[in-house]
């Protein structure tokens, strides 16, 4: 018999968790500008703090149009739910925070975005968390770095700035073998392009600040949790099933099979580091998932006809894409990302520094800024900006070259941008 | 908070709402249905323990955490719940059953009267027959069972409050749950659903208050199907409840308490 089929990830993208308001029949999710809710009565008010019932009390802990966000990205995600955050920084903060205390070791890639690096290299070693960082393609060296205090694995579905493709199946099994989660950054690549879940991967972060909401006006983040992982076999996570005191002396994985690592990251990261995210940041990003993968296909269709050009391009010194069968990872690719690997990536422009600089001042459509994954099209130097104080020997070292220039590929008419790539590539050869 | 009991030898877990479980206030089993455990019942069994009752939310055998094979049969899982009762030191209870575990309970409350209070039947249906298609699948492909029965089971993609909060993917927390069953737990569920037919045999024997929820929306148990439990249990109370599936116990885990808590001891 052919199994009946579930709902596609398109009309996920619109209708999971949202229904048309019972009250006043408002087809768009309404944006719930409100800090606290109303008790029916004194048991009413006992039962929702005692998570005896579900509902809202306050909109650092849950909000309603928060939460539709929430059961959104868990349903295109294939998870069984999130929890939305103020930024995609603090969405990676929770899931190291519920999962690792003083002592504990986190093992990374190093293949990382700057802004998680330095939360694992210096912000959390303040705190008595240990990271060590290896090269996401090598598996042994995932292996044989896991400690008796490791508690998460961390990598990116697409490094940065190499975009090394995440072998999710076999960090995962690595992870598996020693009882230990993998948590992976899917920002770059959306639920759409690669479900990490699919692969085996336990948890996920999103920056949404980028191509979740696609607009580039909000910054926020998601943790979406795969439900699969067993802490209670595990055995390394007391957190999750051993009674909290800070909760009613809950234990989380006795109270939830499948939701207990979403419960304890709720009742006590969100709750008191205080990360949540605005409804109406909540609102804005459900904006954008609506059309996600409409715009996902026109990112990587743009950026497919982009990189084509720069390969082609006597300035160019090479092209750092998954799709070309130079990279490294492309095999992986084919198979892990076959609609396509993102709109985001690196080239190596002839003449290094200043070549690059007289590129980015003379382009006109593409923004300079630091920020990917906006419907218009960016671009950056990291010679020039992120890495300003680098000498050569040392951006190498990091994985850039004094020439190498990203860019985020946005929505514009193909041609314009190639256009616009044109002149620039042909300013900046000029003595 | 917990029981671990001793059932014929095997180790049966029970979740007991939060609380130290105190026999002496009346007594409330949950039994959840095929290829599920307690944590179905999470917010209905976590509010009845605060609420002046002492709550059992069973792991039938070879589910959630309790070991042993499943049994095949319906009356077998009566008899089960029974033992549990003996081994926890209580002499009657009230039992709330979803689907599967609604049969369970009615049967268990036909041979053993003088131990059942009262009666919640949940989601349910006589005969509870299963789709040959689906028993074929339970049997040789669980993971496209489990779609069916996901899919069957809930009446919309998005539901409020959330189930067990806010945030909550609600087919997707019965997705993993299904999926965290031992292989071959599925199979032996379902059989035991279409197998059973001593349903309206029970029904004549029952003398506890009985209460039915059904989902409007269902369409594995749907209302119709459980007119035959209905016609032959004269004294039932019957609830519906607007807009919810199978799943009633996510779906409108409100509605679902206040018909609880209307008639449970
Ligand atoms: C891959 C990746 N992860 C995480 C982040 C952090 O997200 P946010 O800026 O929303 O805190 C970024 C931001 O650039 C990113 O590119």
């Amino acid at each position: 018999m052919t199994p009946p089929r579930s709902p596609g990830f398109d009309t996920l993208s619109l209708h999971a968790g949202q229904q048309p308001d019972p009250t006043t029949g408002a087809r768009a999710t309404p944006i719930f500008q409100t800090a606290a809710y109303v008790f029916r009565d004194t048991d009413h008010a006992a039962a929702l703090f005692n998570m005896e019932r579900a509902g809202h009390v306050y909109s650092r802990i849950s909000n309603p149009t928060t939460a539709v966000l929430e059961e959104r990205i868990a349903a295109l995600d294939g998870g069984v739910g999130a929890i939305a955050t103020a930024s995609g920084q603090a969405a990676l903060h929770l899931a190291i925070a519920t999962l690792a205390g003083a002592g504990s070791h986190v093992l990374a890639s190093r293949a990382l975005y700057g802004g998680s690096h330095n939360l694992l290299d210096y912000t959390l070693r303040r705190f008595g968390i240990d990271t060590t960082f290896v090269d996401p393609r090598n598996l042994s060296a995932w292996r044989e770095a896991i400690r008796p205090n490791t508690r998460v694995l961390f990598a990116e579905t697409l490094g940065n700035p190499g975009l090394d493709v995440l072998d999710i199946a076999g960090v995962a099994e690595i992870a598996h073998a020693a009882g230990l989660p993998l948590l992976v950054d899917g920002t770059f690549t959306t639920p759409y392009l690669l479900r990490p879940f699919d692969f085996g991967a336990d948890l996920v972060c999103h920056s949404a600040t980028k191509f979740l909401g696609g607009h580039g006006v909000a910054i926020g983040g998601l943790l979406v949790d795969s439900g699969a992982f067993d802490w209670e076999r595990s055995g390394r996570f007391p957190e999750l099933t051993e009674p909290y005191a800070g909760f009613h002396g809950m234990d989380f994985q006795e109270e939830s099979t499948v939701a207990a690592f979403l419960l304890r990251a709720r009742r006590e990261g969100l709750r008191d580091f205080g990360a949540c995210m605005a409804p109406f940041t909540a609102f804005q990003l459900l904006q954008g998932i609506e059309t996600l993968s409409l715009r996902m296909d026109r990112h990587i269709a743009n950026t497919r006809a982009i990189v084509g050009f720069l390969c082609e391009h006597k300035a160019v010194a090479s092209v750092n894409y998954p799709e070309l069968p130079t990279h490294p990872d492309h095999q992986l690719a084919k198979t892990m990302l076959p609609k396509g690997c993102g709109a985001v990536f690196t080239f190596e422009i002839q003449g290094g520094r200043a070549a690059g600089r007289k590129f980015i001042e003379t382009l006109r459509l593409f923004s300079h800024l630091a920020n990917v994954g906006d419907a218009k099209s960016l671009v950056i130097h990291p010679a020039s900006t992120t890495h300003f104080r680098l000498d050569d020997a040392a951006l190498r070292a990091a994985g850039i070259g004094p020439g190498t220039i990203r860019l985020s590929i946005g929505l514009e008419d193909s041609a314009d941008l190639i256009d616009d790539l044109a002149l620039a590539l042909r300013a900046s050869q000029k003595p | 908070m917990a029981m671990q009991l001793d059932i014929h030898g095997h180790a049966a877990w029970a979740y007991t709402g939060g609380k130290a479980f105190n026999p002496t206030l009346p007594v409330v089993v949950f039994i959840h249905g095929a290829e599920h455990d307690h944590s179905v019942w999470a917010l209905q069994s976590r509010y009845l323990a605060h609420h002046g009752r002492a709550v059992l939310a069973v792991d039938l055998p070879g589910h959630g955490r309790s070991a042993g094979a499943p049994l095949a049969r319906i009356e077998a899982l009566a008899d089960w719940v029974v033992a549990v009762l003996d081994a926890a030191g209580v002499a009657t209870a009230t039992l709330v059953g979803h689907s599967m575990g609604s049969l369970i309970a009615l049967e268990c409350a036909a041979r053993h009267p003088q131990r059942i209070a009262k009666l919640a039947l949940v989601g349910t249906a006589f005969p509870m027959r299963v789709a040959d298609e689906l028993l074929n699948a339970t049997r040789d492909d669980e993971p496209t069972a489990q779609q069916m029965v996901n899919l069957w089971s809930h009446s919309a993609l998005a539901h409020y409050p959330g189930n067990p909060g806010p945030g909550f993917w609600v087919a997707g927390v019965n997705r993993r749950l299904m999926e965290r069953q031992r292989a071959g737990v599925m199979h032996a569920d379902f059989t035991a659903c279409n197998d059973y037919s001593n349903g309206l045999e029970a029904c004549r024997s029952i003398v506890a208050p009985v209460l039915l929820v059904l989902g409007k929306r269902d369409v594995m148990t749907p209302p119709r199907a459980a007119q035959d439990l209905i016609g032959a249990l004269p004294n039932a109370r019957v609830v519906q409840i607007e807009g919810a599936g199978h799943a009633i116990m996510a779906e409108k885990p409100d509605e679902l308490l206040e018909a609880l808590r209307a008639f449970v001891p």
